[in-house]
Formats: C-alpha cells, structure tokens, sequence
C-alpha cells in the first residue's frame, strides 16, 4: 500500500484506451465499475477530442455483482460490435473487474463476434499506464500479425530491399498517441523531415491507424521507435519476428535529429546526410551560438520527465544551450536504467521516483535556475520562485497547443529553444528589475510573471485605473490588500458590507467593489451596507 | 436506491405557505399558467434505464467536501484508478499538497503478503505525522476495497483508539459500484451522523455542503426571520459537529442526501418538506418552510424575503429573455437535475425534453416534482448510447452533461453546459439565481457571439 496525493500516470487500462482512442476503426470493451468512466475526459477535454473514445464501459454496480457479470460483459461486448462495427476489438478490465475474475477476454473469445479479439490482461496492481499503452500497442499488432509470422529460419529481409524493388525506402513511426506530448506535431514534423531524405511512412501508429494499417507494418524496411515508452516492446518484437530494424535515436534536439538521420540512413543504406544541415533547415543552432545566449552559459537546469523527454532535454541542455544541468529523473520506471545511464555521463544520479513531493525536494535541494518538467513541477517550480518549462506528458489542456509546436526534428529544436529561453528572459528581466526598483521611473507594483512565487514584497498602491479593469489579477489584487478608502464623493462601507465583499471570491472581488462603488455613487448612496452589494449585484446582473 | 424506509410525505407544496411560488406578473409563459399548488402535474411515465452509466462514482465529492472542512484529510483506500479519477476531477496540481489522497492497494496487499490492514495502520500513521493539523480523517471505501471487503469500520475504530482523541477517524464508501457522484457527500455525512451530540433543542439544521458565502448570507437571512438557532451539517470545522435530536428541523440544501436525512430522523430530527433552494422561487419556498416550523409570522416572511424575490426577479429577467423557449435535456449527473429542470422551466421558460437523473428518490423530491410542468419526461439510471440517440433526435438547444460528453456534443452542434460546475459554484439563494441561470445561458450567448466570416 502506498499513499499517493498525486500521480504521474494513470492505471494501465488508461494506457489501453489511448491506443484505442489514437486509432480508427478499434473498439474498446472495458469491464468496469461507474466512475471509471471519468477517464472520457481526459480525451474530451484534455485532447478537446470531438468524440467520445471508442469505448464501452460494462459499468457494473454491487447489485450485479450478486448476480451474473459474466453475462453483462458479454451483453456489453455484443452490443458494441453490433453499434460500432469495429474492424478489431480490445476486451480487458480495470482494476475492479480484475478481482472479480469474470475473464471478459476469454469470454469474448468464446462468442464468434467475426472480429479480431484482443484479450488484454493488464495488472492494475502493479502497472502503470504507459506499460499498459505499451502492452496493448503490442498485442494488437500481434494479434492482427499472426497469419503473417515468417517461419523460423526464414532470412531476414535486406535493408535495402527497396533498391531491388525499384522504390523509395519507407518506414514506420510508431508510438505517438493520444494524451502523449505533441505527438500531432511530430509525426508531421518527423514525416516532412523523411520526406526530404526521399524516405516514405508506410504506417503511423497507434495514432490515425487502423488495424488494416498494423497489417501492413512488415512491408516497413525499418521502424522508427519515436516513443519508446509506449512502442519499445512492439519495436523489439518486429525486430525479432519479422527482422525489420529498428531506429532508437529519439530525434528531440538538433544534435538527437542529426544522430537519427545518421543511423537511419546506416539502416537503410542511404548516403549519409549534408553535414551542415542543422544549420540549414533549424535556427536553434545559431541562436544558441549568439552573443545574446552567452548569459545562458552554466545556467543550472532540474529536469523530470518521461524517459524519452528527460534524456532529450538532458543532452539539448548540456549540449546545445550550454547549461549545467543539476538534476535529472524520470517516473518511466520501464526506462529507468536508460535515464540512469544519461545521468551517469552528467556526473548526476537519476532521481527515479513517482512522488512528486520527492521530486520538489530535490528540486529545492538542487537550486536551478530553470526547471525542466511536467505540470506537476511547473507548479512546485513556481512555489519555490524558478522559471519553468513544461517537456513531457502528463497533459493539462495547455499542453495540447492550437499551433503547429513540434519537440522533434528541427522546428522540433526551435520550438524547444523558445519554450526553454523564454522563462529565463523573464528571469533575467526579474532581475533588472530587482537592480532598478529604486529608480523613480519605476513603477511600484510592476511584477513579472513570477509574482506568485517570488517573496512578497510592500502591497502595491491601489490604482484606480487598473482596478477598472474586471477580473484582472492586479485588481482583484490591489482590493484584496487595499482598504476600504474615503475620498470626497465616495460611499463608505459599512462593516457588513466590507464583510461581504470579503467572501466573494478574489478574483472578481476587484470588479464587484468597483461595480458596488459605481452604482453607490450613481443612487447616492452613502454607506455601502450588505444589502446595497446585492443591490448592485443585481443591478449589473445582465 | 435511496428509496426505502422513508416517512410518508406529509404534503407537497402548501399554498399558503409558499405565496410567492407562481412566476410574478408579466414573467409567466405563454398559454395556461401552471397550477401545482392545487394539484400534482401528471408526468408520463418514468423512463427506467439500465446500461453503461456515464457519472462520477462518489469519490468525486471529495472535491468539494475538503474544501468545506480544511481540517479533515480523505484519504481514499483504492487503486491507482481512484487517485487518478479524484485528481482528474479535481484539477489537484494547484495543492502544494492536498487535503485528500489514496492509499494505492499493491500486488501484495491482494494476495495477502501483507496484511492490508498493518500496511493500512503504517500510511494512517505517515500520513499524520506529516500532517499534524488534521483533526478529521475519513477512510473513504472504494471499489476495490469493497470488493476484496476491507473493513475500514475496523480500520477506524483502531485508529480512533490508537489515537486517543487526538484525530477523530470516520470511514464510507464512495466507491462506484454503490455511488454515484454526490452520493459520496451522503455517505461522508451519514458516517458523520453517529458522532453527534444529542440535543432537544429546537434549531434548523441546514443538510448539505453550501459555498460559505452563500450560507452566511442564509444565515443573515434567517436571523432576520428571527430563525434560529441554525446549524449546519457539514460543519466547516469538522470538529464543530451540530448537535441533533427531537427539536431538530431538517433543511435540505442538496437533493441526494437520502441515507443522511434517514440518520439523523432516527437521531429524532424532523425533515421540513421543501423544494431545494435553487432559483428565487425554490429558495424563497426553502427559507418559508423554515420560518413556518419555527412559527414566524408570514407577514414578517413576506416583508424580509419579498423585496428580495422582486430583486431576484429583476435580476433574472434579462437571462429569462435569452432561455425562454429554449428546448433543454438534462443527462444524470449530479443529482441536481430535477430542481434545476424546474427552475428553468418555471422561471427561465425554457421547455423540457427530457430530465435525467441518476436515481429518483421520491420523497426527496416531492415537492420539486409538484412544480415540474405537466408532461415532463424523468428518466432515471441511463443506457449512454440510446440517450445519445435520443438527444440528437431530439437536438435540444441545450444539453446539460458531464465533461466526458460535452465536447463531442459541442462537436455534433450541440450546445452543452457541464453539470460539475453546478458542485462547485455558489448557485444556492435568492441572489444567485440569475448567477445560475447565468451558467446556462452563457453557452447560448457564446453561439451568438462567435462570428467566422
């Protein structure tokens, strides 16, 4: 038993229905009690999905579990073949319907429903939902693949079949999916950068795939592990059943996209790429290398990710921005000795741990000055003061940008240059800000974005004039710490009516004061008692 | 559920005592003005569903029951499940650390390596001394620890013992194989009922977690009508447990406190029968109930609460203006729906297709279903996707459902309001009721704002 106030990642049948919910024409039959169902919205309003995810809860309830929810799975599982028609259909449980041993895979394996049937058996109680993605990308495709096993002792293709066959070579992306860090953007990213190599995608997958696409993933001359924690064990296993090469270099970087090239033109047989392409096609390298950067220099930097986004921001961070990077660890427990093994050529030990409040502590402990992290650092950051920047999964709804923002590739390092140095710009004008305070050009109450975690400093003077403004933070912050004040031609509050406008929430209490004292003064009304706040607030209640 | 064992109501809604319950003068629709007073509206038959189940389980209440006792800590015993539903649900990254959390039953606690209960002790205690400032700790049951039958009663008495007094530990279950969404504030209070003192004094006890501002502002109201002394269960000191006993009238703020209301009428409480205090007609009826057990004269109600139904009434008048006519489907969820529909319907003039809700607990909402305009369609449990069907046959200018739906209703050209917004927004009170039926005619508004050519 472990207590947990926060958690990185959730159970592993979440993991399942991001691969359900990435391809088309998959369906998803999960036994499960109501309340899992909450797990919708993550792709509904994380993802802004316009689409329920393509899965069926059984929503058992204890009344059921008297009877038979053996025959609700099955009545859950028919309905769902019947209403969605999927091509391929994944049956498994979630951690409640784990206990009770009902067997929902083999079950659905006994009913002739005409479809592939993928039986998935994720342990609730020991695995998390990354190894769950990983589990179910894997045997899907081992599933629909296993007409097509080659028998043992046939030869491994050539990686240059393609010249023989008369056609571009062409590869598969596999592991970008839904709820994962700016996969969008990647694939289209990493599919523009091949495209330039004279390189095809045969399949992307899980995302925008159906399962007729997995079918097709042999007739890949190699596969591209784009996301290790969701498409490692599916890469390996192709590899070994099918010989088709697999690429590990994640190209997150300027320096991680030339080494990937590198070793996909190696697997294909390709001429090895123009040495000055970095410079060519990404600006990252020259705006690192200007002299405006040279105060990012031994700029110490606390990086926790994924696996996959904390080694690339490791070697991005040493390497091609010229910072110290103080800390370095990942919740990927499936890739653990990897990040450990980065760790070790910094001179660091990986931090390996799901705890948040572990990883804010040795935040704390390591000083940086940037904070490389998910959401849940951006927040420790921001209450210990130091800039942050948001590198990998678990999303919140800002991680989901309306903008082409790419980590991969090289607009991939433009946009990673950009999210990463702009905090610390703010950092540095913090500073000025901190070297000129005393100047009488200065203007009381200026704050960068880090008010909320630098210390606070003397209440900034009420302005009338921002006060106006409704809902603004400096407002609701100035009424929070002003007094009620007294000038000529203005109602005073009374102490019930002070009262009240205390219990409105803060962040419009700068609007209802100022709307309240408006309409005081419009009815000459002398003392702003309780009664003449909802008198006000019904006023402009339209 | 929540069906048995319930006194008989004695009356629905009583004429006289409510006055002021017809929409006023000018505000009424079109056609015949509806008469609930004089007798109960016939609905058609109620639409009993059994399918999958889009709602919350009751862990889900936990969100906004910490934030009304910041001494208590919930600590859910689960699965990685539950914390990730209570932390989806909450938004819980804006905690340095929160006042709720789950202890995350392993591999070895099911197979009995450990003895769940010691592992259980060892987290209680961890959690303690790393949070020294709680005073109320309940065990929150869950899925799986009802399923592999952990006995939290147990576990708490134990604690409590070891404890000494020094945290008080109660335990329910919100698990979603027994509850749905807010019934988990009915288990959290229900557990509460057996601590509380005995007491024949005669008070109001307010049932159910209200934004403190807006119970402060009931409170200032009712001591106008010279009601009182009132209590409140949630307390927001969870130490601060309101006594109960025969001189106890029971006012409900929320509509799915059924196992609560049974508890503390066996404690000897009286329920005053009411419909819920949302809209200015329900929550003028709501305090009216109050003044009348407690025999304050209807003159003094009307002259405190009149000015403030006409203020209401005003403030009301322009969102009625962007609602009436709007056709209106109501997907279970909170257990709000029923008094929602007939706010907005009596008030707002908007029209229902069809009133969802995930149990229908009779006697808890006799009175709200006395002012449901005739022929409105109840439907109770759910099939999601034959409701689906329903609401894009009938395209509904608006729909009220859970996150999980919104968007892709919004998607299919279906304006939505999610209905968790309801748990977390003051929307109680005569004041707020142009607040709330401000919630619902935002999306229309939005519709028409939005411009693209």
């Amino acid at each position: 038993m472990e207590l947990t106030l926060w958690t990185y990642e959730g159970p592993p049948h979440v993991g399942a229905m991001r691969i359900a919910a990435s391809m088309e024409g998959l369906h998803y039959v999960l036994h499960a009690p109501q309340g899992d169902t909450y797990a919708d919205l993550l792709f509904t309003m994380i993802e802004r999905r316009d689409r329920r995810p393509p899965v069926t809860y059984t929503t058992f309830q204890a009344r059921d579990l008297g009877g038979d929810t053996a025959e609700l799975v099955k009545r859950s599982i028919q309905q769902a073949v019947d209403r969605f028609k999927p091509e391929a259909l994944l049956v498994g449980e979630s951690c409640t319907a784990e206990l009770i041993q009902d067997q929902p895979g083999a079950l659905a394996g006994g009913m002739n429903l005409g479809v592939p049937v993928v039986n998935l058996e994720l342990p609730a109680y020991s695995k998390k939902e990354n190894w769950g993605a990983a589990e179910t990308l894997y045997q899907l495709c081992r599933t629909l693949l296993r007409e097509q096993l080659p028998a043992p002792g046939t030869p491994r293709p050539s990686p240059d079949r393609w010249r023989a066959e008369g056609r571009r070579p062409r590869v598969n992306l596999l592991g970008p999916s839904l709820l994962g860090f700016r996969c969008r953007d990647d694939i289209k990213e990493i599919r523009g950068l091949l495209g330039e190599h004279g390189i095809d995608v045969n399949v992307v997958a899980p995302m925008g795939a159906r399962p007729a696409d997995l079918v097709r993933l042999p007739e890949a001359d190699a596969n591209i592990c784009l996301y290790p924690e969701v498409a490692g064990p599916l890469c390996s296993w192709l590899e070994r059943q099918f010989g088709t090469p697999v690429v590990r270099t994640v190209p997150i970087g300027v320096g991680a996209t030339r080494r990937f090239l590198a070793e996909l033109s190696a697997v294909l047989d390709l001429e090895a790429p123009e040495a000055n392409e970095a410079d060519l096609r990404s600006r990252m390298p020259w705006y690192s290398r200007s002299v405006d950067s040279t105060y990012l220099t031994g700029k110490r930097v606390f990086i926790f990710a994924d696996a996959t986004h904390a080694i690339a921001a490791a070697r991005i961070a040493a390497d091609e921005l010229g910072f110290t990077v103080v800390g370095l660890g990942t919740y990927s427990r499936e890739l653990a000795r990897e990040v450990r093994a980065t760790a070790k050529e910094l001179g660091l030990e990986a931090l390996i741990t799901d705890d948040y409040l572990a990883v804010e502590k040795a935040m704390g402990e390591a000083a940086p000055e940037l904070v490389l992290g998910t959401q849940m650092e951006r927040h420790s950051a921001k209450r210990l003061g130091i800039p942050c920047a948001v590198i990998s999964a678990p999303l919140h709804v800002q991680d989901v940008p309306a903008r082409y923002a790419p980590q991969m590739g090289w607009e991939g390092a433009n946009v990673i240059f950009d999210s990463w140095v702009h905090p610390l710009m703010m950092g540095l004008e913090e500073h000025l800000i901190g070297m000129f305070r005393h100047d009488f050009e200065f203007v009381e109450g200026h704050r960068s974005h880090l008010a909320e975690g630098a210390p606070p400093r003397q209440a900034a003077a009420p302005e009338p004039a921002l006060a106006a403004v409704a809902g603004s933070a400096t407002a609701a912050a100035s009424a929070t710490l002003a007094p009620p004040t007294v000038t000529e031609g203005t109602a005073v509050w009374s102490a019930d009516g002070e009262a009240a406008l205390r219990k409105i929430p803060f962040f419009v209490r700068g609007k209802v004061k100022t709307n309240t004292e408006t309409f005081a003064r419009d009815h000459g009304v002398a003392s702003i008692t309780e009664e003449v706040l909802y008198d006000a607030k019904a006023h402009y209640s339209k | 559920m929540g069906s048995s064992a319930l006194r008989p109501v004695k009356e629905s809604v009583d004429a006289a005592r409510f006055p002021h319950s017809l929409p006023p003068d000018g505000l009424t629709r079109k056609g015949p003005t509806p008469v609930p007073m004089a007798s109960t509206p016939t609905l058609p038959p109620l639409l009993r569903e059994s399918g999958q189940r889009e709602v919350f389980c009751g862990l889900t209440s936990i969100v906004w029951l910490h934030r009304r006792m910041p001494d208590a800590f919930f600590l859910v015993v689960g699965s990685r499940t539950c914390a990730h539903l209570v932390q989806s649900a909450a938004g819980v990254m804006i905690f340095a650390e929160p006042r709720f959390g789950t202890a995350i039953l392993g591999e070895r606690d099911l197979a009995g390596l450990a003895d769940a209960n010691e592992e259980l002790d060892r987290v209680v205690n961890d959690l303690l001394e790393r949070r020294p400032e709680i005073r109320t700790l309940f065990l929150v049951g869950s899925c799986p620890s009802e399923v592999i039958k952990l006995d939290l009663a147990k576990a708490a008495e134990r604690i409590n013992t070891r404890m000494r007094g020094r945290v008080r530990v109660v335990n329910y279950s919100g698990s979603g194989i027994e509850t749905t969404f807010t019934q988990g504030e009915d288990g959290a209070l229900s557990a509460l009922v057996p601590l509380l003192p005995s007491s024949d004094e005669k008070q109001l006890l307010l049932v159910g977690t209200l934004a403190d501002g807006v119970e402060d502002r009931f409170l200032t109201l009712f001591e106008r009508l010279g009601v009182g002394p009132v209590r409140s269960l949630p307390p927001r000191q969870s130490t601060a447990l309101p006594a109960v006993g025969p001189g106890t009238k029971l006012l409900l703020a929320q509509p799915f406190l059924s196992d609560t209301v049974r508890a503390l009428e066996r404690r000897g409480a009286t329920r005053l029968a009411s419909p819920y205090p949302l809209g200015v007609e329900g929550s003028r009826a709501w305090m009216a109930a109050a003044a009348a057990a407690f025999g304050v004269d209807p003159n003094l109600v009307a002259e405190v609460l009149d000015p403030l139904v006409e203020r209401g009434r005003r403030a009301l008048a322009p969102l009625r203006r962007q609602l009436e006519g709007k056709r209106l489907f109501l997907m279970p969820d909170s257990q709000l729906e029923i008094p929602l529909a007939r706010f907005l319907s009596r008030e707002c003039g908007m029209e229902l297709v069809e009133v969802g809700t995930p149990y229908l607990d009779r006697p808890l909402m006799a009175e709200e279903l006395a002012l449901l305009p005739q022929g409105t369609q109840l439907s109770e449990g759910q099939d999601l996707e034959r409701q689906l069907e329903r609401v894009r046959a009938a395209r509904p200018d608006l729909v009220v459902c859970g996150l999980g739906i919104a968007n892709p209703l919004e998607a299919e050209g279906i304006a939505t309001k999610w209905s968790i917004e309801l748990v977390f927004s003051p929307i109680h009170g005569i004041d707020q009721a142009a607040d709330l039926a401000e919630l619902f005619a935002r999306p229309l508004h939005r519709r028409q704002l939005l411009k693209w050519n």
